[in-house]
């Protein structure tokens, strides 16, 4: 049993464990090469008990803690990113609904995002505006008792299936932002595929075109004097600490496929992992999925605990973690040699989709510039003193 | 707990991100300031106070600075009894 896991815990990783071992990874290659994931397989998620899992169970979820929600998460990542990524941005828009939407909005939606019954995905970025969202340009005005949203949002993960938009966009042209529920049938909405991407392939991406797409006041979630990024920020809270632990599972399959790639295949005579050089990077390797998975654990339990010091400690995890998924990554296609640039192993789809993760969710950049910020108030503050 | 110690307290942490904020400040109008702060601020409000926010308290208006936040953080606290 894992130290840092309590026996319910344990019970669950077990769960999740072979579950996405023996349903999703050994499909995995086949949605990454068809850069799709039937509706019909992501919906059964959902009946089966991984979507929305962190949901109270009065609103049909499991109710999972954050470090049982982060295990799934490594599981799934472990399996299959894009699938991974399926979860993420579905339980980020859930996320929004349960903490910020109300009770009408909980009652209408939750029920049916944990069943599976809709898929959900979030609509933040746009052609001109990703970290930057005070660029963001979408606009809803109102009309009556509606809305009319009216923008683009891009690189909308499974957009080309979601029943269920989250909409980032202002009130007004210079008012405050606030999210929206757009249901997919909505009048001026208009879905393009976005194809050929370098990893995550199967998650299925969209650019999202609102053309006075008109949806009832009723839509809006929360209120329109909430704080300043507080949707935005609600969403992308979770998603990171999401994208974190798949970036551990991702980064553990490319060390368990190394140290089997590494005993069975030999050179000058003496298996790979017997040469000292092989063994340096999988030294390294394990050192770093470790590092990375207390970080996870930590900001697991700050979150847990309602700490205010889960934002810092979830921008650290998922900073390190998608980092740490890079280079493991590509140590992995290092030792795997030609196997390791080519897709008749699983370490080149590995490799393509850790490349993603130090950008989703927020760049890297992005989050060095907000963890130097936390780190000036702590640091700064404590070397003030007369030395 | 006095209202000069609530306001102590949130001090403390708005602080961290905006050092020279003064009690009747726009907190959201200063730098320093991410889109993560408005969830720092709720989960401290939450924690450090032992109150539970409803619906109607994610407003702007009862997060803009440290003397609206002490002043939602008295009611919920003289709510609750």
């Amino acid at each position: 049993m894992d130290a840092w896991l309590d026996s319910r815990q344990s019970e669950l990783q077990s769960e999740f464990r072979a579950f996405a071992s023996s349903q999703i990874a050994p499909r995995a290659a086949e949605f990454d090469r068809q850069e799709a994931i039937p509706s019909g397989f992501l919906k059964g998620l959902g009946k089966q008990g991984y979507l929305a899992t962190h949901v109270p169970s009065e609103y049909g979820g499991r109710g999972l803690d954050a470090t049982s929600y982060g295990l799934l998460h490594e599981e799934f990542g472990r399996a299959c990113s894009s699938t991974r990524t399926l979860l993420t941005v579905h339980d980020m828009v859930a996320e929004v609904i349960l903490r910020l939407g109300g009770q009408r909005l909980r009652e209408t939606w939750l029920p049916a995002l944990a069943a599976g019954h809709r898929l959900a995905a979030f609509a933040l970025t746009e052609p001109e505006a990703g970290s930057d969202a005070g660029a963001m340009r979408t606009v809803a005005s109102r009309a009556g008792d509606d809305y009319l949203l009216t923008g683009s949002k891009r690189w909308i993960s499974f957009g080309q299936i979601a029943d269920l938009f989250l909409v980032v966009a202002r009130i007004g042209e210079d008012g405050p932002t606030a999210g929206f529920l757009v249901e997919r049938d909505s009048p001026g909405l208009t879905i393009t595929p976005m194809k050929g991407l370098l990893g995550l392939r199967g998650s299925m991406l969209a650019e999202l075109d609102l053309d006075n797409c008109r949806i009832s006041r009723d839509s809006r979630v929360g209120s329109e004097e909430m704080p300043a990024g507080l949707v935005a920020g609600t969403a992308l809270h979770l998603g990171r600490y999401a994208v974190a632990w798949g970036c551990v599972g991702l980064a553990d399959r490319c060390v368990e496929a190394s140290f089997r790639y590494g005993s069975e295949r030999k050179q000058f005579g003496v298996s790979l992992d017997e040469h000292q050089l092989i063994q340096r990077m999988l030294a390294n390797m394990v050192v770093e999925v470790r590092a990375a998975r207390l970080l996870c654990l930590e900001a697991g339990r700050l979150r847990e605990t309602r700490d205010a010091a889960a934002i810092e400690g979830t921008l650290i995890a998922k900073y390190f973690a998608a980092r740490m998924a890079n280079r493991v990554a590509s140590d992995a296609v290092q030792i795997h040699g030609a196997e390791g640039v080519s897709s008749v192993g699983p370490v080149e789809r590995l490799f393509r989709d850790a490349r993603v993760m130090t950008i989703i969710e927020g760049s890297s950049q992005i989050q060095q510039i907000m963890i130097a910020g936390y780190g000036k108030a702590e640091h700064g503050a404590r070397g003030s003193g007369s030395e | 707990m006095t209202s000069e110690a609530i306001k102590a307290r949130l001090r403390e942490l708005c602080s961290r991100r905006a050092p020279d904020l003064a009690d009747e400040d726009d907190i959201f109008e200063v730098g320093g300031v991410n889109s993560l702060f408005a969830i720092e601020l709720l989960t401290f409000v939450e924690e450090g106070f032992r109150i539970r926010l409803e619906d109607e308290d994610l407003d702007r208006k009862f997060f803009r600075s440290i003397n609206a936040m002490a002043a939602l953080v008295e009611r919920k606290l003289d709510a609750q009894g």
